[in-house]
């Protein structure tokens, strides 16, 4: 079919370049809302319980490992960074960098899993894994009055927290996988300043996970911490 | 009125156009274009209709008799949740938007496909994926919990597959995801130029509304399922009392998405009646403003409702009078498309080919299951007719006298559309009557019974119920054969059904200005609109009358 030279990413089925990449901007945006949608279910229930069961809530997240989730915040936001710059390099042109900053999004992803792997570990020595190891001792200290709290409660905590920080690494993973490959395909060269929406709406996904992260993170890890 | 030039001297269906454009199965199973992904949806979703009547058959066989003498109580259980399962996520959900939309949206618009053709294409193979799990699961044992799986029963004492029929309902869920982000993005980025907003057929509207609801609800019963098998899988307890978790949050969790759910069935379907209606008076929709913002108003509103169907399971009577409130409201924007085709038909000129049957079909039924909803709406009625076969009628009449009339009814209008094939008139007329007393005669009675107190999902009852529960039966197996008969004469219209030009019916619509069937890329020439939906005062009047089909 003879056509007019046109960048070799354009679909035929849309007019131009422009009408494709605000397709699809919008469709990675509106996939975006439906994540949000997703993850909203558990904040709902994390809500419900929270308010119902606030002493157990507390101590549950007292006993998280709060520099390993802190460490994991910064180094999700530095990824964020990356993302950024990455994009910026595609837009620039600029082949080697943009791979450079995508491989290292990958990186800092991985040592996000790690983390997590480390703090994993440390719950299940703690006997703080739902189901019939736990075992949940501690109490809540509210300012230095330590309140007992009902273990049963304290294990539907650890529950939430397995299901969200779970869910959320699953979501962690993807897009490690996502961003290698971007990272393959950049390699070979098919992003140019004229083309470069699939780095731009992985980023997007990139900074909706990282968000996410940031509202578990205090939610979950810093329950009624004081200095 | 600017028209692309079809050429005439050419049958319709000799001339290259979708479906004998490569005849491998590779090109059908590997296409991108939206009319085949339809085509693949039409017979997959069809295949399902009749796997979710099936088990429909098995129930109204062992309600015959009062006694449960067909089948074991257990295996009744399995029985009533797969037809619940089968015809709400694999048919209902699914049917107007991936078959009439997926093949209409692009025609409708202008455009040459869908935003994203390949994720079209994954959500036929999300569907299809989903339905082999969910035979698979229907050929290994079944599930018991009814399609609602209501924690603890599925969370802890069934002992039947929850894990792997959630796994097929979150996959076809994803399906139904990746088709609501197509259209959204597909018309508010691919309309032809000079389609405005408020030019566009509501077909449209309806699916764009729709859209909206799947966007946005289907995640949250993706999530709630995932939650039921985790907690059943790994002993996380989310919904367990022991842990201090809430069974109700379940129900909230669940009902959240299902009650839109129903808004994502019945809103496309809407959408066809809103076509039918103005071919078939030839008229413009009165208060076209007006329809198309309820549909908004329904997808809205549906989100605010959903504790209706918990107004005894235990939540405060304050939250009860709040949605009971709001589900008399959302009564509101359906009434005021029922009183605006009423409207258009008003001075209209009338003629009863099937598809306005079908469209009259749905105006008388689903004004009743949409009534009987106010019923169920009242705390006090509600109280005495929950978990009865009110309920099980009232859902029945706005989806099987709703939705499953305004999907036949569109089969039928754009059939030539999509074959090149006009169906045989007669028959269909003759199924359409079929269907239409043989559905009062199924359901009609299950209202009866639902009032003086037959619980729903019981595989006996007093034999007092008996006598209305053999009308029902009785009714069932009209309905049956009308639905049959399209099946085979459809089929036999693609042979040997008179072939069918452009526009048959003299319809106002894009869809109507390519070939029958239309070529691959839907149009010789990008149309450019100029003129307002439902043009049919500006149709000449040699064509004024709408023909027909013989």
């Amino acid at each position: 079919m003879e056509h007019e030279a046109h960048n070799p990413a354009l679909r035929h089925h849309f007019a131009d370049a422009q009408q494709q990449k605000n397709a699809a901007s919008l469709g990675m945006w509106l996939f975006i809302v439906t994540e949000i949608m997703f993850f909203g279910g558990m904040f709902c229930a994390y809500l419900v319980y929270r308010l119902a069961h606030f002493n157990a809530f507390a101590a549950g997240s007292q006993q998280l490992n709060i520099w390993m989730g802190a460490i994991n915040t910064s180094v999700l936001i530095v990824s964020s960074v990356t993302v950024v710059l990455a994009v910026k390099a595609a837009e620039a042109g600029k082949r080697k960098v943009l791979v450079g900053y995508l491989v290292v999004t990958v990186l800092l992803g991985m040592t996000f899993l790690v983390i997590k792997g480390f703090e994993y570990r440390e719950k299940f020595e703690k006997h703080h894994v739902p189901g019939p190891t736990f075992n949940f001792t501690d109490k809540f200290d509210d300012n230095g009055k330590q309140i007992p709290v009902n273990p049963k409660e304290a294990e539907l905590f650890f529950s939430l927290y397995f299901a969200m920080t779970g869910m959320h690494a699953l979501h962690m993973i993807i897009g490690c996988g996502l961003f290698s490959v971007l990272a393959v395909l950049a390699w070979k060269g098919h992003y140019t300043p004229g083309y470069f929406t699939p780095v731009e709406n992985a980023g997007l996904y990139w900074h909706l996970v990282d968000i996410i992260w940031i509202y578990l993170f205090p939610l979950l890890y810093l329950i009624s911490r004081h200095s | 009125m600017a028209s692309t030039v079809i050429p005439v001297n050419q049958a319709p269906s000799q001339k290259l156009n979708y479906l004998n454009n490569g005849h491998s199965l590779k090109s059908w199973l590997l296409t991108t274009d939206h009319k085949r992904i339809a085509i693949l949806y039409l017979i997959s979703v069809t295949a399902f209709f009749f796997l979710g009547g099936f088990f429909a058959m098995l129930i109204r066989l062992e309600l015959l008799t009062p006694q449960g003498d067909l089948m074991q109580a257990d295996t009744y259980n399995k029985v009533f949740t797969m037809h619940g399962l089968i015809m709400v996520f694999f048919f209902l959900i699914p049917v107007v938007p991936a078959v009439l939309g997926n093949f209409l949206v692009p025609l409708m618009i202008g455009a040459k496909d869908l935003a994203f053709p390949r994720i079209n294409l994954l959500s036929w193979y999300l569907y299809v994926t989903g339905g082999i799990l969910i035979t698979h699961v229907m050929l290994t044992g079944g599930v018991d919990t009814g399609w609602t799986f209501y924690s603890p029963f599925s969370t802890e004492y069934t002992n039947t597959k929850i894990v792997e029929a959630g796994l097929a309902a979150f996959i076809a869920g994803f399906s139904s995801i990746f088709t609501g982000l197509n259209f959204i993005v597909t018309i508010h980025r691919m309309r032809a130029p000079g389609l405005t907003w408020s030019r566009l057929p509501l077909f449209i509207w309806a699916n764009y509304a729709t859209s909206l609801i799947m966007i946005l609800g289907t995640p949250v019963i993706a999530i709630t399922i995932v939650l039921v098998a985790v907690e059943r899988l790994f002993h996380l307890g989310i919904f367990d009392p022991r842990l201090g978790g809430d069974p109700l949050l379940f129900q909230h969790l669940f009902w959240f998405y299902s009650h839109p759910a129903v808004y994502i069935m019945i809103l496309p379907s809407m959408g066809v009646i809103s076509e039918l209606i103005t071919c078939f008076s030839r008229k413009r929709i009165f208060g076209y403003k007006f329809i198309a913002l309820s549909s908004i108003a329904i997808a809205v509103l549906g989100f605010l409702v959903w504790a209706h169907h918990m107004f005894v399971a235990g939540i405060s009577l304050y939250a009860a009078m709040i949605f009971s409130f709001l589900t008399f409201f959302i009564g509101v924007p359906s009434a005021v498309k029922v009183f605006n085709w009423t409207a258009t038909l008003y001075k209209g000129s009338i003629s009863y080919a099937t598809p306005m049957l079908y469209a009259f079909g749905f105006i008388g039924l689903f004004t009743m299951g949409g009534l009987t909803g106010l019923f169920l709406a009242t705390l006090g009625i509600d109280v005495h007719v929950t978990d009865t076969y009110f309920v099980v009628a009232h859902f029945h009449y706005v989806m099987v006298g709703g939705v499953l009339m305004g999907y036949l009814g569109g089969m039928h209008f754009w059939w030539p559309k999509m074959t090149g094939r006009m169906y045989p008139e007669a028959w269909a007329k003759l199924s359409a009557l079929l269907v239409f007393v043989g559905f009062n005669l199924t359901f009609f009675p299950q209202f009866i019974l639902g009032y003086v107190g037959m619980p729903r999902r019981y595989w006996q009852y007093p034999p007092e119920f008996q006598a209305l529960n053999v009308l029902s039966t009785a009714g069932a197996s009209i309905l049956a054969a009308g639905y049959l008969l399209p099946m085979i004469y459809f089929v036999w219209s693609l042979r040997y059904g008179k072939i069918a030009d452009a526009n048959p019916w003299h319809a106002a619509g894009l869809e109507w200005k390519t070939t029958s069937p239309p070529p691959t890329f839907n149009f010789d020439e990008t149309p450019v609109v100029t003129w307002e939906a439902y043009n049919y005062d500006e149709i000449p009047p040699w064509e004024r009358r709408a023909p027909v089909a013989r």
